[in-house]
């Protein structure tokens, strides 16, 4: 209040010149707590380093050896990854693989929004349906989020042994306790305003939900669905190395096989995939938003 | 009292939120079929709370509130919803559902009427189609239909609104600070208009408003409140310097005649440069 009152006599008169000068007082606490500010600053920047050095010393990282081994290695693994004209006739096998990696995270992705809608819905603050199920919600997604999705394929691969749909189904779990908790908060946040409006016409709750709630929070809903599949093509990869299905399956065969030309291949186009899904993600989102 | 004639008839409304003071206290009032109320009161005198317990958006305490001959606090959920299909309301900030056209919006209204399952796929029989245009045009937005409402300007926003309430074939429209986002041209035009839906179609009117100006003007009587407790109800002429007072305290109103003491940070904000340019609804 202070502050705007000020600014707004500022460049008024006299009579706002000798408001200033009796500020002189409340000038010495402002410099006073500016220096506290820097000080603390400077503490956190010292403990950085001194946190840095004792941790680096304690499992022998020596940064400047780093820094001399890492063209070395860069330069290893350029000559031994680069694809040659002969591993291009492998792509065959790879292409396949890419393409059920790709359905397998639209799937999982798509599927798991569905579950995750009506689970925040009934778990929002604004649309809930009250009692304990918001906390419990919120525990389930914590639970399906906070699991790593290699430690999800691995425990699948118990139940559901070595096939596509164990991959699947670790790309689903985590999806889903991720995008439980993305669309609470959406809709969390969405103005309550129009939901009032339409309870208050007679409407069913039902009705509410398709007719207010969705119409309000669908872009934020696609964004986030476009971005499952992103991170679900990466982490894919990894499951597949896991669940011996997919792409990840065709770059560790070739690995282990010491194929490396063909596994480099493999590399390249699961980023070339990645890239472009991000690109036409960015186009739709700017499309609809 | 059994009047053929009155709609809306409140008594010894009292609603108490956990922990704090009433926010509303023993307050009766009624409302003639096609008669513009308007309730007049400084912020947190419990004017939306008062019209949210008509409508059951809010649960009141105790009291009771008889709609047309239905007492509105025991119904179950099923007659509850019923009954709100003849009470509309039109709010402050709308309330639009603003990805959507303005005609999906005023269909909207018709949600009540509706099952469950055609309601929220939104299928609407030509009659409600038609009808949805012609409110639309009463309104003066018929060329609007097909735009989004996050395109139109504030007024046309607010008619929108108006329309959606229109649609549901009221009796009763609440209206929770209707002018209270807008500037002092658009609010002319949305009380006119509610004046035109009271005179014209019958349907009563229960107004918040904030602008004694525009109350004055506009109502066919007024009802004031001051922490819940209802301190004046009178026609416009009735309403004099003592009134106001009783109803906002010491602060400056808008719109009276006479002079009052002005308070300090309004002075300080005119010396500042901000002198001649206000765009408050001065009359």
């Amino acid at each position: 209040m202070r502050a705007r009152k000020l600014a707004v006599e500022g460049p008024a008169s006299a009579k706002a010149s000798t408001r200033l000068t009796g500020t002189n007082a409340s000038l010495a606490a402002t410099n006073a707590f500016f220096r506290k500010k820097t000080l603390v600053l400077l503490a956190l920047v010292i403990g950085f380093f001194v946190i840095n050095g004792v941790s680096g010393a304690f499992v022998d990282f020596d940064f400047v050896s780093a820094v001399v081994d890492i063209p070395a290695g860069i330069a290893w693994m350029a000559a031994e990854f680069m694809p040659t004209v002969d591993s291009l006739s492998k792509l065959e096998s790879i292409l396949p693989a890419l393409g059920s990696t790709i359905l397998a995270s639209v799937a999982s992705s798509c599927i798991a929004a569905v579950f995750a809608f009506v689970l925040a819905v009934l778990g929002s603050r604004t649309t809930g349906i009250g009692g304990p199920t918001s906390i419990i919600v919120r525990a389930i997604a914590s639970i399906f989020r906070n699991i790593p999705v290699v430690a999800w394929a691995l425990v699948l691969l118990f139940s559901f042994k070595q096939s596509e749909f164990t991959g699947f189904l670790a790309l689903f779990l985590t999806s889903f306790g991720y995008l439980t908790r993305c669309f609470l908060e959406t809709i969390d946040e969405m103005s309550t305003g129009p939901i009032e409006a339409l309870r208050a016409a007679g409407a069913t709750y039902f009705q509410i939900v398709v007719q207010c709630v969705m119409p309000m929070c669908v872009t934020s809903i696609i964004s986030w669905v476009l971005y499952m599949i992103e991170t679900n093509i990466r982490d894919a990869t990894l499951v597949g190395i896991l669940t011996g299905t997919g792409i990840g399956f065709v770059f560790d065969v070739y690995y282990k096989s010491f194929r490396y030309d063909v596994a480099g291949l493999t590399l390249v186009t699961i980023v070339l995939v990645v890239i472009a899904c991000e690109t036409l993600s960015n186009y739709i989102r700017r499309r609809i938003m | 009292m059994a009047d053929e004639n009155i709609l809306l008839d409140i008594r010894g409304l009292t609603k108490c939120y956990k922990g704090d003071a009433k926010a509303l206290d023993d307050v009766s009032l009624n409302v003639r079929r096609g008669e513009f109320v308007t309730i007049i009161g400084a912020s947190g005198a419990g004017k939306s709370t008062l019209l949210r317990c008509i409508n059951r958006l809010i649960e009141p305490t105790s009291g009771s509130v008889v709609f047309d001959g239905r007492e509105m606090t025991q119904l179950g959920k099923r007659d509850l919803r019923l009954a709100r299909q003849r009470i509309s309301m039109i709010f402050q900030h709308y309330n639009l559902v603003y990805r959507m056209t303005a005609i999906e919006n005023v269909l909207h209204g018709r949600l009540g009427y509706k099952s469950t399952l055609a309601g929220a796929l939104g299928l609407y029989s030509e009659d409600e189609k038609a009808l949805a245009f012609k409110v639309l045009d009463q309104v003066g937005l018929a060329d609007f239909a097909y735009k989004r409402t996050d395109q139109l300007s504030g007024g046309q926003k607010q008619r929108v609104g108006i329309a959606r309430a229109l649609v549901q074939e009221p009796l009763l429209m609440l209206c929770d600070e209707p002018i209270a986002s807008l500037d002092p041209k658009s609010s002319r035009t949305v009380m006119e208009r509610l004046r035109w839906v009271a005179d014209e179609l019958g349907i009563a009117c229960l107004v918040n408003l904030h602008q004694v100006d525009f109350a004055l003007e506009f109502s066919d009587r007024i009802v004031g409140l001051a922490k819940g407790r209802k301190v004046f109800e009178g026609t416009p002429d009735e309403v004099n310097e003592e009134v106001i007072h009783t109803v906002y305290g010491d602060v400056d109103i808008e719109g009276l005649p006479g002079d009052r003491m002005v308070p300090t940070i309004v002075q300080a904000d005119v010396a500042g440069g901000a002198a001649g340019t206000s765009s408050t609804g001065v009359a």
